[in-house]
């Protein structure tokens, strides 16, 4: 491989994975920017969703989902689709429901009992996907294991889209990542800025009263606000399944610490900052683990947010805002 | 006066349980991961646990074992837990009934017990630690393993052959496959790191080169990026040293899927079916080699293969590769047990761990072994097993 080969095939690999971890910084930020929360829980609702995915993918049959016959040519992408709104429409609702539960009344406590509930909100999410992971499925293993890493069919045929005998590998899922991710962004960049209720959430984002003065049901932009970040959350749960091929109770941890990471390093609160962040850790990864070595990755990424927050404390996007939390 | 005779009768119960409580009462313990992906394998140990101890009716002489099975992993980390595992070694320090300690399975946690109970007398029999400088100087730290000994006595022993024999057996079967260049890998634990170290060190001997070495993260989402730096410096053969838990199986698809035509090797901390499940078996047959210190189940001979027979009868189940560990490790406190039973000594912590330490020449389901001076087996015997059909299968057996 030359060096060039190489350097394109780090950008390939830090772009999808950096475009995943984007999909879930949005669910961070956006609740951020509403309520000034930062919930915990979204990396495992992440997680419940990938559960949904392979739940569903083992309801139909592992080898249905492998063999094009049974259900006709592109059946593949359809199946990925429908994961995608299944998995994002569940995780969209279960934040939702989240929100109802805990966080609302506790709308006025202090900002660290809501710390604390989101926190408590994690541990209890985490729980039902080991225990989920215990259900009696084949695809789980026949659930003899709960906490074991789960295998998750490879959904979209495997070979290399440059031919076989090229150094560099571009498969279908990087593919899948860019044609799911891209447009999901795009739509919610569009819909926050063009629409009604997009409006109402930047009104009660930048002050809540003053919104709810003018009129706006601020309960519903909030909502909203959880079903949009928990969909993000559950279509990047999908993607990430697809893309890692395992599953696992732990996988929302990992997630939503990179994520989270890409949140603050983008300037919390701040959309296009999340989108930016999550690329941004996806390709320094990437790097480091090719340029640096494997074991200073962790060590560099949050060097990095360390640097950047010394010079730029609100983020690479962040406004200068008012004290929050 | 009916009050009187009950009070009499509460009363002596009373002073009857205290006495089956004391010294008449032994009790073995295990310490294992039962939370966790390796609970499949763990669950397989404390079935052969149980089988050592109701061969000899759970009793020796008329002095009942009993027998408590500890968890040493917690949820939060799906893994073992330092912090569980120094309780359970507390637990069994302070429990005069607990006269020996089954465990642990993972060498890190080992090394957290080891002092404790080293402190407190108790003999503890490892069915799975192979890290070798738990008990031999040159492979660790400068004060290791004395800093597992503060008593200076020996209380630690193991039935499995140490990593030192098995990484060099590793390396030597890389070099078998036709490869030169290599690429070590490890996870950044106790048992990976020691495994992957003598891997290396073996591989240098006999002329191997080693084209790159790193630790990588066991909890990362993929490791595509450091295929492809294995890719650039042409890898033929990868070793990890890792287990299942710290996401074996996430390298061996990426190998895969990130298009590097090396073979994977990798310890026994992978030979359990979660491996198999976590990887998918296509990611494995025909590129992964897996080394174990034993041999499959199915091949034991002789006593092994009693015992082999006897669990599948009880469980109806295939016993895990390392069942006969935890059945043989039982198996040999029990002898201890016995004779000091049969000369008419007392069964207490003290005269159990020398005895265990006596063991020589002992003729059980792996062979006939001995402890050596450290404590370790002088059981050699390795298999180098490979994934067909959705199982492990044994490529070739070393002694």
């Amino acid at each position: 491989m030359s060096e060039t080969e190489v350097f394109m095939q780090q950008v390939i690999y830090g772009l999808s994975n950096g475009m995943i971890i984007a999909l879930v910084a949005l669910g961070y930020t956006m609740v951020y920017g509403i309520i000034e929360l930062i919930n915990f829980a979204h990396g495992d609702v992440f997680t419940l969703g990938g559960f949904l995915a392979l739940t569903i993918v083992g309801a139909l049959g592992a080898s249905a989902v492998i063999d094009p016959a049974t259900l006709g040519e592109g059946s593949h992408w359809l199946l990925l689709f429908a994961l995608v709104i299944a998995s994002g429409l569940f995780c969209g609702g279960l934040n939702v429901l989240i929100d109802t539960i805990a966080y609302k009344p506790l709308r006025r406590a202090s900002k660290l009992t809501q710390l604390v509930a989101a926190i408590g909100v994690s541990f209890i999410l985490v729980n039902i996907a080991l225990f989920w992971g215990g259900a009696p499925m084949e695809v789980f293993g026949g659930g003899n294991a709960a906490a074991a890493s789960k295998d998750f069919p490879e959904l979209l045929e495997g070979s290399n889209l440059l031919g076989e005998d090229s150094n560099v590998v571009l498969r279908l899922e990087d593919l899948a990542i860019f044609a799911i991710t891209i447009p999901l962004m795009v739509g919610l960049t569009l819909f926050v800025k063009k629409t009604r209720l997009g409006r109402g959430m930047r009104a009660t984002a930048q002050n809540p009263v003053a919104a709810q003065l003018m009129g706006i049901d601020t309960n519903r932009v909030i909502a909203a606000t959880f079903m949009i970040g928990g969909f993000l959350g559950g279509a990047a749960s999908v993607m990430w399944s697809l893309y890692n091929n395992t599953i696992s109770f732990q996988m929302g941890f990992r997630a939503g610490m990179d994520a989270f990471t890409a949140a603050v390093l983008g300037g919390i609160g701040s959309l296009p900052g999340a989108m930016i962040g999550g690329v941004l850790i996806g390709l320094i990864r990437a790097m480091s683990d090719q340029y640096i070595e494997t074991r200073w990755t962790n060590v560099v990424v949050f060097g990095v947010l360390i640097l950047i927050l010394v010079f730029r404390p609100s983020g690479l996007m962040g406004l200068k805002q008012r004290e929050k939390v | 006066m009916l009050q009187l005779v009950r009070i009499s009768a509460v009363l002596g119960s009373l002073a009857f349980a205290a006495s089956a409580l004391g010294a008449d009462a032994v009790k073995i313990v295990s310490s294992l991961p039962r939370t966790g992906s390796a609970n499949a394998q763990t669950t397989s140990m404390v079935n052969g646990i149980k089988m050592a101890i109701a061969e000899v009716g759970g009793k020796i002489g008329d002095i009942e074992i009993a027998y408590e099975d500890w968890d040493d992993a917690s949820p939060q980390r799906g893994n073992w837990d330092p912090a569980v595992e120094a309780q359970n070694a507390d637990k069994a320090k302070a429990d005069q009934t607990v006269v020996a300690y089954i465990g642990t399975y993972n060498s890190g946690a080992a090394k957290i017990s080891m002092p404790k109970l080293n402190e407190a007398g108790i003999v503890m029999v490892s069915p799975a630690n192979t890290a070798p400088n738990l008990t031999k100087e040159g492979f660790g730290e400068k004060n290791e393993p004395a800093v597992y000994r503060p008593s200076g006595k020996i209380n630690y022993f193991r039935v499995v052959p140490t990593d030192d024999v098995q990484g060099a057996v590793a390396a030597d079967f890389a070099k078998e496959l036709g490869a030169k260049k290599v690429f070590v890998l490890n996870d950044r634990e106790v048992y990976g790191k020691g495994v992957a170290g003598v891997f290396e060190r073996r591989a240098k001997e006999i002329g191997l080169e080693i084209v790159g070495t790193d630790g990588l993260d066991g909890k990362a989402s993929n490791y595509k990026s450091l295929v492809t730096k294995m890719k650039q410096v042409g890898a033929e053969v990868v070793y990890f040293g890792g287990t299942t838990q710290t996401n074996a199986g996430q390298l061996a698809k990426d190998i895969v899927t990130a298009g590097l035509k090396a073979k994977l090797i990798v310890p026994d901390g992978c030979y359990e079916k979660a491996f198999i499940e976590a990887a998918g078996e296509k990611a494995l047959e025909g590129r992964v080699y897996i080394t174990f210190g034993g041999v499959d189940p199915k091949l034991l001979e002789g006593k092994g293969k009693e015992f082999y027979e006897g669990y599948k009868k009880s469980y109806s189940a295939e016993p895990e590769g390392y069942a006969v560990y935890g059945y043989e490790a039982t198996k040999v406190v029990i002898s201890a047990m016995q004779r000091i039973h049969a000369a008419g000594g007392k069964i207490t912590r003290a005269s159990v761990l020398e005895e265990v330490g006596k063991t020589k020449d002992f003729a059980g389901a792996l062979g006939t072994w001995s402890f050596d001076a450290n404590g370790d087996t002088t059981n050699r015997t390795m298999s180098v097993n490979t994934v067909k059909d959705g199982d492990f299968s044994t490529v070739k057996v070393v002694n």
